[in-house]
Formats: structure tokens, sequence, C-alpha cells
């Protein structure tokens, strides 16, 4: 396969990642902002959109007022903000775009299709209403262009970069959403604060549609060292950290397997995935949750880096 | 704006309600007439969802809101019976094989300009004439591998061979979508009718490519096509060809030269590369060989071509064919090289550079159609009959100032076909692009070819960066 071809599928998988982390996030976003200030709601929940979409400085920059139509809008369709779900879904059309016959027909038309739904929509949120279709809109898509991969597409390199990129990206997002929650993440035993953190443990949870795993794992009430336990450790979570690295490991290996190299992108996700294995939650507590997930955060990029170089993007 | 009565693929010149119908129309005409305007609406939405769902798209130079636009498609075929097609097929064949002929002489022998058919400087000054190219032989010595010959029509024998293309035409990928429309749309039509296949294209045209690879490629010769990247208006045909040939699409980034040998670069490493169809002007193929600012091209790609090493379709210098200067003594050539009369009329050709020719086109600007040498796409060019005061005006000064650089034709009835309009079905102008291949193999046309028609009544100009649109084309065995 064509490097450049090989790098675009994986920046397709990368920012199609990126839209549906975005779009989940303001979704749970929406939630927090109703509840009564009481339950945690009310002022700080735009906030913590930004800080988890990492937009918080480009967002100041502007001097605009935090609240629902100003962040939702930066966060959504804003022409300027390159890294809105919008600039995201851009970028993904014009990697597969330029990549096309690497593509089936139908994953090409589930990427362009929700590129000419959200133009419909055009570059301002009127309403509420025109938000949660557009979160619709970018949650269809990403099922639709998941199973039309899934449903049509060679086993064969193409897929496995879509899939090794959007791992990637899924790792890096779970991780730099817990980076910013994390003084809301206690270590086991400590004295668990009121509903005001509940309701913060939740929406991390929503964020990453894990609020029902979590009751099906723990049968536990929501606890958030268990929190950070499902979302670092838990390899059954599709968004975990050590099932991402699983999924990045497999996808290399496929890749080594129609070729028969390993070579350095390899050797970094594999040493990430066995300090993952051996980790318990207990001792990521003791060394710090936040030296770990800035850690992780580093080395992910590194991987990055790796897979570049590995494949010659 | 004066009326053109034209020839009419349906009803030939017969006028009135109760004309007759050409006989490969009349199943056609009952459809048209039993399907209520409603349902031919239907039909064309259905058709543009198909097309813009599947992202063709065109984009038109310096209009940024249009970078995707689609090409209007009319669900109307046009269509030429096989006896029809094959007085074209054996035309083009001639025309073609003249083509590649010349090149092959123009580059070597230059007999044609010992015996005085052509002035020499017409070609030897030419600027699309490749110096570079003097004494070499190409594969087979095809220089034309792809060609796409631009057919007009004014009666019902009378063709007229409007331009050639013989450096990187295109339009084949909307002759191949068209059919799969027109297949989903009115499957019940081609129940009915003979309609000859045209899916083999991307067949032959590997066929075609893998013929002319050098010697050097081995059994299985590596071919790529080489796209100037997605920004460019003819780029979904770039990919769609690739995708349908099975070959990898690339871009100048992913090529490099090393000892006189071109590799792409893969996820594998450096892989060999034999053949290039390439869909990149002469200019940008190599910046240490012309263009030093093209970011398009491949730095070394001329020595490796002039080493023999990779075959490039076309060839490089084949624009010196196709130029307009040049066509007008297409005849000529074909009789030079064939030893028979061309079986394809050129239209009638005043080259302004003979004072001649300059004083009658000066005299008879309103009724003429004057065009550039070297332009393309419809652009740079007058249409006396359609034309403003001013506009004749500007080119009469430009003619008066480079002469040479422009040719002028009669404004010729293009034929009509009827063609759904805002208000029904109407009469508009269509041309006809057939695809010609050639390779070691011998020569593949496949039965049809891109129906361009002018959706504006009464407009002549058919180009698709200036509003045209396509139609699919039909060539019905009995």
């Amino acid at each position: 396969m064509l490097s450049r071809t090989a790098g675009s599928l994986y920046w397709v998988g990368r920012y199609l990642e990126r839209a549906d982390y975005l779009s989940r996030l303001i979704e749970a976003t929406l939630r927090l902002e109703v509840l009564p200030s009481s339950y945690g709601g009310a002022g700080g929940a735009w906030d913590g959109a930004l800080s988890a979409a990492w937009m918080k400085p480009s967002y100041s920059e502007r001097g605009l007022l935090i609240d629902e139509a100003g962040v939702s809008q930066f966060l959504t369709v804003d022409p300027e903000n390159h890294s809105s779900i919008r600039g995201c879904l851009e970028k993904a059309r014009a990697n597969a775009r330029a990549v096309r016959t690497a593509l089936t027909l139908e994953a090409w038309e589930a990427i362009n299709g929700a590129w000419l739904d959200i133009q419909k929509i055009g570059i301002r949120l009127h309403d509420r209403a025109a938000l949660v279709a557009l979160l619709e809109i970018v949650k269809a898509a990403m099922l639709a262009f998941d199973g039309a991969a899934h449903r049509t597409m060679l086993r064969g390199d193409a897929y496995w970069f879509i899939r090794l990129g959007s791992a990637v990206e899924r790792a890096d997002n779970t991780a730099r959403l817990l980076d910013v929650k994390y003084h809301l993440l206690l270590p086991p035993g400590e004295k668990v604060g009121g509903s005001l953190d509940y309701f913060q443990w939740t929406t991390i949870l929503r964020t990453v549609s894990a609020l029902t795993a979590y009751r099906w794992v723990y049968r536990d009430a929501v606890k958030p060292w268990l929190v950070a336990d499902l979302l670092i450790l838990n390899r059954k979570l599709p968004r975990s950290l050590a099932s991402c690295y699983e999924d990045v490991l497999r996808y290399l290996d496929l890749l080594a397997s129609e070729r028969g190299r390993r070579g350095p992108a390899h050797r970094v996700a594999a040493a990430r995935l066995s300090q993952l294995e051996r980790a318990s939650i207990d001792g990521i507590f003791a060394g710090g949750l936040h030296e770990f997930l800035g850690d992780f955060i580093t080395d992910n990029n590194k991987l990055g880096v790796a897979i570049a170089e590995q494949y010659l993007f | 704006m004066p009326q053109i009565h034209a020839f009419d693929e349906m009803f030939g010149f017969a006028a009135g309600a109760s004309r007759d119908v050409r006989p490969a129309y009349q199943h056609l005409r009952s459809w048209l007439e039993d399907s209520p305007h409603e349902l031919m609406e239907t039909r064309r939405r259905q058709a543009e969802l198909f097309f813009r769902r599947i992202g063709i798209t065109f984009a038109v130079y310096g209009d940024p809101d249009a970078a995707e636009r689609l090409i209007p498609f009319d669900i109307v075929p046009r269509i030429l019976a096989r006896a029809e097609w094959s007085r074209l097929e054996a035309g083009l064949v001639q025309r073609v094989g003249a083509l590649n002929a010349f090149l092959a002489d123009i580059y070597g022998p230059q007999e044609i300009l010992r015996a005085g058919i052509i002035p020499p400087e017409l070609v030897l000054l030419n600027p699309a004439f490749a110096i570079s190219q003097i004494g070499k032989r190409p594969v087979g010595d095809i220089w034309v591998q792809i060609a796409g010959i631009d057919l007009v029509r004014t009666d019902a024998d009378q063709f007229y061979v409007l331009e050639d293309n013989a450096r990187t035409p295109s339009g084949v990928s909307y002759m191949l979508e068209n059919r799969e429309v027109m297949l989903r749309l009115v499957p019940e039509l081609f129940a009915q009718l003979h309609v000859a296949p045209v899916e083999t294209y991307p067949e032959k045209l590997l066929e075609t490519l893998r013929s002319v690879a050098p010697s050097s490629a081995g059994d299985e010769p590596v071919s790529v096509l080489l796209t100037p990247g997605q920004h460019n208006s003819a780029f979904y045909e770039h990919s769609f060809l690739a995708d349908k040939l099975g070959i990898e699409l690339v871009e100048g980034g992913d090529l490099f030269v090393r000892d006189d040998v071109v590799y792409m670069r893969t996820t594998e490493g450096p892989q060999r590369v034999d053949v290039i169809y390439r869909r990149l002007d002469d200019d940008f193929l190599d910046p240490l060989a012309f263009n030093p600012n093209s970011m398009l091209g491949v730095p070394g790609l001329m020595n490796a071509y002039a080493s023999g090493n990779v075959t490039l379709a076309n060839a490089v210098g084949t624009g010196v064919a196709d130029d307009k200067a040049i066509y007008s003594y297409m005849p000529d050539i074909v009789k030079f090289y064939t030893g028979q009369e061309a079986l394809l009329q050129n239209v009638p050709t005043w080259r302004c550079r003979e004072p001649e020719a300059l004083a009658y086109v000066l005299d008879h600007l309103p009724e003429l159609v004057v065009k550039e040498v070297d332009g393309s796409g419809g652009y740079g060019m007058l249409v006396g009959p359609h034309a403003s005061r001013t506009a004749i005006e500007a080119f009469h000064a430009k003619l008066l100032a480079t002469p040479e650089k422009f040719i002028a034709q009669p404004t010729l009835a293009l034929s009509t076909c009827p063609t759904l309009g805002g208000s029904g079905i109407g009469a508009r102008h269509v041309d006809l692009r057939p695809f010609v291949l050639t390779g070691t193999n011998g020569v593949q046309i496949v039965p049809g070819g891109l129906t361009r028609v002018a959706m504006e009544q009464g407009s002549l100009v058919v180009n698709s960066s200036q509003g045209g649109g396509t139609k699919d084309t039909w060539v019905l065995d009995d």
C-alpha cells in the first residue's frame, strides 16, 4: 500500500473518533447542565467540557462567555475552530477522498453523507434542537461508518490502518478526559464527597458511553476509584486505555503479519500494554493519577510518531 | 440570435407534430411519450441524488463556491445505430493511427516536413513541440495510448472532428457512470433495446497500458495512475479509474527516482513502477526538466523516461498533435501516412496566420467561431453569432495583434438531441467524445463515448467548465 494512503486512512480513523468523542462529550454536558446547582449542575458544566476537549485556551482567546450557546457552537460547527466536529469531519472526508479507492463505496458514503448532512446544518446553531440534531448525525454516521467498514472492507492493510488510527485516538481521548477530571477521582477509601461529585463521575462515564457498563461490571454504586479502574484497566470496556492498547497491538500485529516485519511502534505499544496489564488501580493512585495520565498521553503521542515513521507516512 | 436549423438526432430535419422519427429512436420516442413529466422529474432527481452520494464532483477553476459542483446529467440517452457507429469507428481508428504516425515522424525522420505538407515552423516552433523528445521512440512507437476525439454532427451522414485530444483527455468516468445510473433508472429500456455495453473500458485500458510496458518490466508490469491531486478538476475521474483498473492512484510525492528507475513509496518499502498513466500535463511532470516551481511532479522522472525504464501514457510531446493550428492539416496528415482520404471530416478552418484567411475572418467575425490554437475547455473563444459587439471588437484587436495564435471556423449547426429541461423535453445541441485506446495489442474503442450537451436552449457551448452537461450514449444493435 502507498504510504500516503496508509497515512490518510490512519487519520480518517483518528478524526472520526475525535468527532465521536466530542459529540458524546457535548451530550454528557447537556445532561449535567440541566441538573439543579445543588447537584453539581449550572455554571461549570461548559467550562468542564472545554477542558475535556482540550480547547479551553483557544476558546478563551475569543473572550467569549462560557455558556451553552457559545461553547456548543465552538465545539461543533465554528468554521474558525479547526478542531470542531465540523473540522474533524471535514478532515476525515478530505483524507477519505484522497484515498477514495482504498475504501468501499459503503464506507465512503457514510463519511461523505455525514459531511453533506453537517453542511446542511451550516456554521451557526440556532437552538438546542439544531445541536441535538447535529449530535445525532454524528453518532449515526460513526455507527454507519464502523458498520460499513466492518461489513464491507477487506481485512487488509486499509482496514487495519483505519482501526489503528481510531484506537490510538480513542486512547488519547479517554486519557485526556480522565486527566481533566483527575482531581475528582479519589483513591479507594477516601471520604467520598456529596452528590455534586457523583454527577461529575457519571458525566465522565456517559462521555465514554460506559455508565451502564459500569453497573454491569461492578454492581456497585458509582465510586470514583472504580470509575478510574474501569476506564484505565478494564479490558472489556472498548474505551479503556488497556482495551485501546490491546487493539493497537493487535492491529500492528495484523499489519506485520501481512508484511512480516515488526518495528518501533510495536515496541512502544507492547511496553505500554504490559505495564497496563501489570498495574493495579491502587498502584496508579499511589504513584499519582495525574502523573500516570501525563506519562500515558506523552507515550501515546510517541506511539503516533513511531507509527508514522515505521510506515513512512 | 440567429436561428440555426440543426439536424435533430431523433427527428432528423423533419418538423411538425406528425414528423417521422429516425429508426434508432423509435422506441425511445414512445417511452418518452408514455412518461409523464413528473415521472421524468422524479427520475432526474434520483439520478442527481445518486451522483451526489457517490461524490462525483467537478471543480471549476477560479470559482471557490463551486469547488464541488455537479455536472448536470440528462436522463434522455443519445442513440447511435450500429451502422452509424461502425462508420465512426473506422474513421477514429484511421485518425488516431495517423496521429501516432505523425508524432513518430516529427520526433523522428520528419518526412512530413521535408515533403512540404506542413510548414516546418508550425511544428518546430510550436510551444507544445518537445525538443527533448527528438529521436525518442516510445514502446511500439505509440505516442498516444489514450485519445479523446471530439465529434459533432450536422446531418444524418456528416460527422466532423472538432478537436483531437491527445494529451490527457478526460470524461471517460462520466461515460461509465452515466451508464451505471441509466441501468438503475430505466432498466425497462435496456431490457427492450440491445445497448452495446461500455463497461469493458477499464479492462481494455489496463490491457493497453500493460502492452506498452518497457521490456525491463517483466511479466507483471506495475502500472500507476499519476494525478495532480484532489484539487484538480478531474480528480474524481482519476480515483474512479484507478479503482476500476485496480492500480495505485499516486501523486508526485508518492514517487521517487533512483538510478533512473521510478519507485513508489509504500508501507512495505519502495516498489518499482513500470507504466505511468499520467493525468498531469507535460510541464508539470518533472520540476528538474520543466517547470521548476511545480510541486506536482517527480524530480528525475524525465531521466527515467529517457532511459526507457518507465512508460508514460500518453508520451511526452503529444500536445503538438492536438494543437488547433496543426488540426487544420489533419486531412493532409491522414493522407500522408495512410495513403487514404480521411474518413472523418475536419471542420473547415481558417488559419489566421495566413494573411488572406485573416482578412476573411476579420470581415466575418459575427458568423464565425474563433479559438486560440493552444486553448482548451472552451476558455478564450469567441462564438460570433452569440457574442456582444464589445466581445467581437476585443477579438478583432487580438487577431490583429497576434493572428498566429488563432484559428476560425464556421459556426456549425451542431445536431440536437431531446433533453429534459425545466418545462419538459426540448432539443439541445450535443457533441460526442469517443475514447480510442492504442497499444501494441492494437486499437480498441468501446462503443459509445461521452455525449456532452449544452443545457441552455440554443447554446452551442457543451464544455462542462462552461455549464454543459452529459448524457449516456447508446450504440444500438438491431
